[in-house]
């Protein structure tokens, strides 16, 4: 069943707020739906926060702790031959650590060992940017000087940058079901159709920061700003040869995290803690913006190409999908965002015929790795806007071939999964139309549209900009995303989250999951305390520190809310049964005297794999994920067809979260994910010269301001996942799928060009405004018409038999005219290759 | 080195530093005011922003001798103090609570400095002026919805 949460009044900034008195600090009970909290809590590390007393890692003070820095290669691939040091420099009052000074195995990883943590005399430079070696000093002057006067020798070697050449392949799939070829000929309409994507930027706006204390004991203490401790901590043990207890992570308050601070922490953690040992003193180990940019992970670029079949009416045959992804120089998490990819590379829609092949490849650039959506927001990117292009061939409403095709309950995947509940894909995709009026809008879209074209038909004329240089469109996509970890991650994973009822009385939260602004620190409370029917401020919630915490999993994929809070609840009813039968009591009542009476209790409560949720990690059949979240969202845009400017004005984002627990904080994930899908649409582009990012700068690599951003308005649709104790599909990363196409799809309704290359910059957008309109693929085929092979691009099956499935023909004939006049225009193609 | 003199949360202050300093290191590490953040170091991001007589600046564009003789306020200097010293938010930061205008919290001192700013010049609620007031501030987390909000709720309930 879905249930349609009440979109909170007025969330669409009225011009003039009439409202005069604070909101209360809790929100009415009452009013949710079965299964949600019954008040939503403040976040919980907001005062500190607003006040400016939170302490992030470069708030953070250690008395007599020095200054590092990292010597980094300036060329994409290279033998390295060592450091040549200035010998008029005194070198005595700096430290200088190389690969020989590490204690442990010289490896940074998380999937494979590849990725050294620096690259030791002899070795390979892999990638601009990578770490040679490290310098301590005292303060940031003679930090600054001796840099300067370390300069790395090298040997230049042939680089590699072109992912699809590149003949070291990191990870591939395969998914396959149905029989594509064949059905692609007896498809009504195929096509073809080639996307690009280029590297995003996570962006946080706190720089990577970590500060290593060496311990009296020979341990080492890490302080930093980080998403996953416990990858810290391994990674620590591994390269400093540390044991358990001597290596020790604390999260710093974190500014913002995105998957950035996934991977690339351990790296900094581990040089950090090398000059700390070498230093017998704190290192402070702080990157500013620039070496940020430079040096740390990006969103894995991708080519995906789709060829497509349906019928007349829309409905979906045929899915043949190849994925490639660039993984940079090094594997890092390239494995499992592939993974993610393919298995997201359909789209949420319903295909009997499917074939996906993905491969993820290795360039001398410097390492890609996670960030929000992990894999999937490429490949949406692609299908939905190829989607989007056959409704416009077919002369459908891209509403009418989602409402045609979307997944509904009992629909089989790719993969062979049956979604056999929490299905809402039509849901998001009707309240999404609704609340953005995306019909009427369109309609008068449509109408400018035509005007603008001088003849009426915009396909076959160039636009004319005349007094009316703006125009105007609306876009729509869908998407999906698998709920937590892909496959039998989270079983391997074997989480753990803890409640203890202490002796002096308090019940507090232990866990690794951490806090980075999505509102661990509030929900995970609200949860507990709803559980044992206490107060939420009675719940505490202890530090992310490795020497108190257990290993919750990393906080990504979305699983937090979903995978961790649920295994809180159900340590809290466990921890409410114990108390309430010694007692006789209510929890609430009876715990405090208990717990001074019968001493502290912890309940340590594993992940237990979801009954029935299973997959196959060698063949990639069966349940990739436990559910899916479900998002339908809709852009407005402004054009300028003088300038390309795209000016993105109005967005309305639905999405479905299984369980709403916290409105304010899940809106707030859904709004600032939403932005970053634009501004992955519209402006963020990493460009490269020699396997070097060019704009490693914040007033070069441009994100939206609040003048960028459109209004947004969120809406939260509620899909229960029965098998978690909440509901909770998780939130993170939905928002970030679905908007980028959305847009697009909005600048192809204002201009009758469809960018396929993102971002969609002023210069790609007069590129195409100054080309012929579509069709532009490489291949159409219209029923038995193709028997011909077809002039310039690639029949798909040329070894077709010779008693093909009979045409059939398109029922209005309007959709034929259409159909035809795309396959007449075909000779004028160009601009996009064929596989 | 040279003493500069000026005032920050009201509080006199006097420095020893050399005169290309930058404000935003003085306050942080001369005078321990950790709340004003750095985020780009080049006048980008706004995460550093203090009132400087009375006019947004970022701090990590201000030499500390350009501060002389000035009045500073950062997000340290928002909040009223309780009997016992203990911070009471402000209506402007009670609405960004409330509002859901802060998640990751590293933009925030800057933002809340860029609206209060704009409230103490008689800014209003308009969603348009709000967001020329904060456009030099750069929020990764929430799509400014919320933040826009916040300010809204200030400028008319606070």
């Amino acid at each position: 069943m879905t249930i349609r949460t009440e979109p909170r009044r007025a969330p669409t900034l009225p011009s003039s707020p009439v409202r005069d008195v604070p909101e209360p600090l809790l929100a009415t009970p009452g009013i949710l739906a079965p299964g949600r909290a019954r008040a939503f809590p403040l976040r919980r590390e907001g005062p500190e926060k607003l006040t400016g007393e939170a302490k992030y890692a470069d708030d953070l003070v250690f008395p007599g702790a020095w200054f590092g820095a990292t010597i980094r290669s300036t060329v994409a691939h290279a033998r390295y031959l060592g450091l040549e040091r200035d010998p008029d420099f005194d070198w005595t009052q700096v430290v200088v650590v190389t690969a020989a000074d590490i204690p442990g195995d010289n490896v940074v990883s998380l999937i494979t060992d590849d990725q050294p943590v620096l690259v030791p005399e002899g070795g390979e430079i892999m990638h601009h940017a990578e770490p040679l070696a490290l310098l301590a000093a005292q303060d940031r002057a003679t930090l600054a000087a001796a840099k300067r006067l370390l300069t790395p020798r090298t040997e230049a070697l042939q680089p590699v940058f072109d992912p699809e050449t590149s003949e070291h392949v990191f990870a591939h799939y395969e998914i396959s079901r149905g029989d594509v070829d064949g059905a692609m000929i007896g498809a009504w309409l195929v096509l073809d159709g080639e996307y690009r994507v280029g590297h995003q930027e996570q962006l946080y706006i706190e720089n990577n920061a970590m500060i290593a204390v060496p311990e009296p004991d020979g341990g080492i203490t890490v302080h930093g700003s980080l998403q996953c401790p416990y990858y810290v901590h391994k990674a620590l043990k591994r390269a400093l040869a540390l044991d358990v207890r001597a290596a020790r992570v604390v999260q710093a308050e974190t500014g913002g995290g995105f998957g950035g601070k996934e991977e690339y922490p351990s790296m900094i953690a581990i040089h950090a803690a090398l000059l700390a040992r070498a230093c017998r003193r704190p290192v402070r180990m702080m990157y500013d913006r620039h070496e940020d940019i430079a040096a740390t992970t990006k969103r894995h670029p991708a080519i995906v190409r789709h060829r497509t079949g349906v019928a007349a009416d829309g409905t979906l045959v045929a899915q043949d999908i190849e994925v490639i992804m660039d993984g940079g120089a090094y594997c890092t998490l390239t494995p499992v965002v592939l993974s993610r990819g393919a298995l997201h590379a359909g789209g949420p829609y319903r295909c009997p015929n499917v074939r996906i092949r993905a491969r993820a490849t290795r360039t001398n650039t410097p390492p890609n790795g996670a960030f929000r959506g992990f894999g999937a927001p490429q490949v949406e990117f692609a299908a939905e806007t190829h989607l989007n292009r056959i409704a416009e061939r077919l002369s459908m409403s891209p509403l009418d071939i989602r409402r045609r095709n979307a997944y509904r309950e009992g629909d089989i995947t790719p993969t062979g999964q049956v979604l056999r509940e929490s299905v809402a894909a039509h849901e998001v995709l009707e309240r999404a139309a609704e609340a953005s009026e995306y019909e009427g809008v369109r309609d008068r879209t449509s109408r400018g549209r035509a005007e603008r074209a001088g003849s009426g038909t915009i396909t076959t004329e160039p636009l004319h900009t005349g007094p009316t240089r703006t125009a105007h469109g609306i876009g729509l996509a869908l998407a999906w995303h698998g709920a937590g970890f892909t496959g039998s991650g989270e079983v391997r994973l074997a989480s753990v989250a803890s409640i203890e009822l202490t002796a002096e009385g308090d019940v507090r939260i232990l866990t690794g999951s951490t806090e980075m602004g999505q509102g661990t620190k509030t929900i995970f409370p609200q949860l507990v305390a709803t559980e044992l029917g206490i107060p939420i401020a009675d719940v505490q919630i202890a530090p992310q520190d490795t020497a108190l915490v257990p290993d919750s999993g990393p906080t990504v994929a979305s699983r937090t809310a979903m995978v961790v809070g649920g295994l809180l609840i159900k340590a809290a009813g466990r921890l409410r049964e114990q108390v309430e039968q010694a007692t006789g009591g209510s929890f609430e009542d009876t715990y405090r005297t208990h717990a001074a009476s019968a001493g502290p209790i912890r309940i340590d409560q594993q992940f237990e794999p979801y009954p029935g949720i299973e997959f196959d990690d060698t063949t990639y059949t069966g349940d990739a994920y436990p559910a899916f979240g479900w998002a339908s969202c809709v852009a407005e845009v402004d054009v300028d067809l003088d300038t390309g400017e795209v000016a993105v004005r109005d967005v309305v984002a639905v999405d479905d979260v299984g369980r709403v627990i916290h409105p304010i904080l899940a809106e707030g994930q859904v709004e600032g994910g939403t932005l970053q899908a634009i501004g992955y649409a519209t402006i963020e582009e990493m460009k490269l010269a020699d396997g070097r990012y060019l704009n490693d700068r914040l007033a070069t690599y441009l994100i939206p301001t609040a003048l960028d951003a459109p209004r947004i308005t969120a809406i939260l649709v509620e899909a229960p996942f029965t098998l978690a104790p909440h509901g909770a599909k998780g939130v993170g990363e939905l928002p970030m799928d679905v908007g980028a196409p959305a847009v697009v799809a909005a600048i192809a309704d204002a201009t009758g060009r469809w960018i396929t290359e993102l971002p969609a910059t002023p210069e790609r957008l007069l590129a195409a405004l100054g080309s012929p309109p579509e069709p532009t693929p490489s291949s159409v085929r219209i029923g038995r018409s193709a028997d011909q092979p077809i002039e310039g691009g690639t029949d798909p099956a040329p070894d077709r038999p010779t008693d093909p499935v009979p045409f059939r023909a398109p029922t209005d004939p309007e959709d034929r005219a259409d159909a035809a006049e795309a396959f007449d225009n075909e000779p004028r193609s160009n601009g996009e290759k064929a596989p | 080195m040279s003493a500069y003199r000026f005032t920050v949360n009201d509080t006199p202050v006097e420095v020893d530093v050399p005169g290309m300093r930058r404000l935003l290191d003085v306050l942080r590490e001369d005078l321990a005011l950790t709340g004003t953040k750095e985020g780009c170091g080049e006048g980008e991001c706004g995460a550093c922003s203090v009132i400087l007589d009375g006019a947004v600046v970022d701090a990590c564009l201000v030499p500390v001798c350009q501060a002389d003789g000035t009045v500073v306020r950062t997000v340290e200097g928002l909040a009223e103090r309780a009997e016992d010293g203990s911070p009471v938010l402000d209506g402007l930061q009670r609405a960004f609570l409330e509002a859901g205008g802060a998640q990751c919290g590293i933009c925030t001192p800057g933002m809340l400095i860029a609206a209060r700013a704009f409230l103490d010049a008689g800014g209003t609620g308009s969603e348009g002026a709000i967001r020329e007031a904060i456009a030099g501030n750069l929020c990764r987390c929430t799509g400014y919805t919320k933040i826009i909000e916040a300010i809204q709720l200030a400028a008319g309930g606070a």
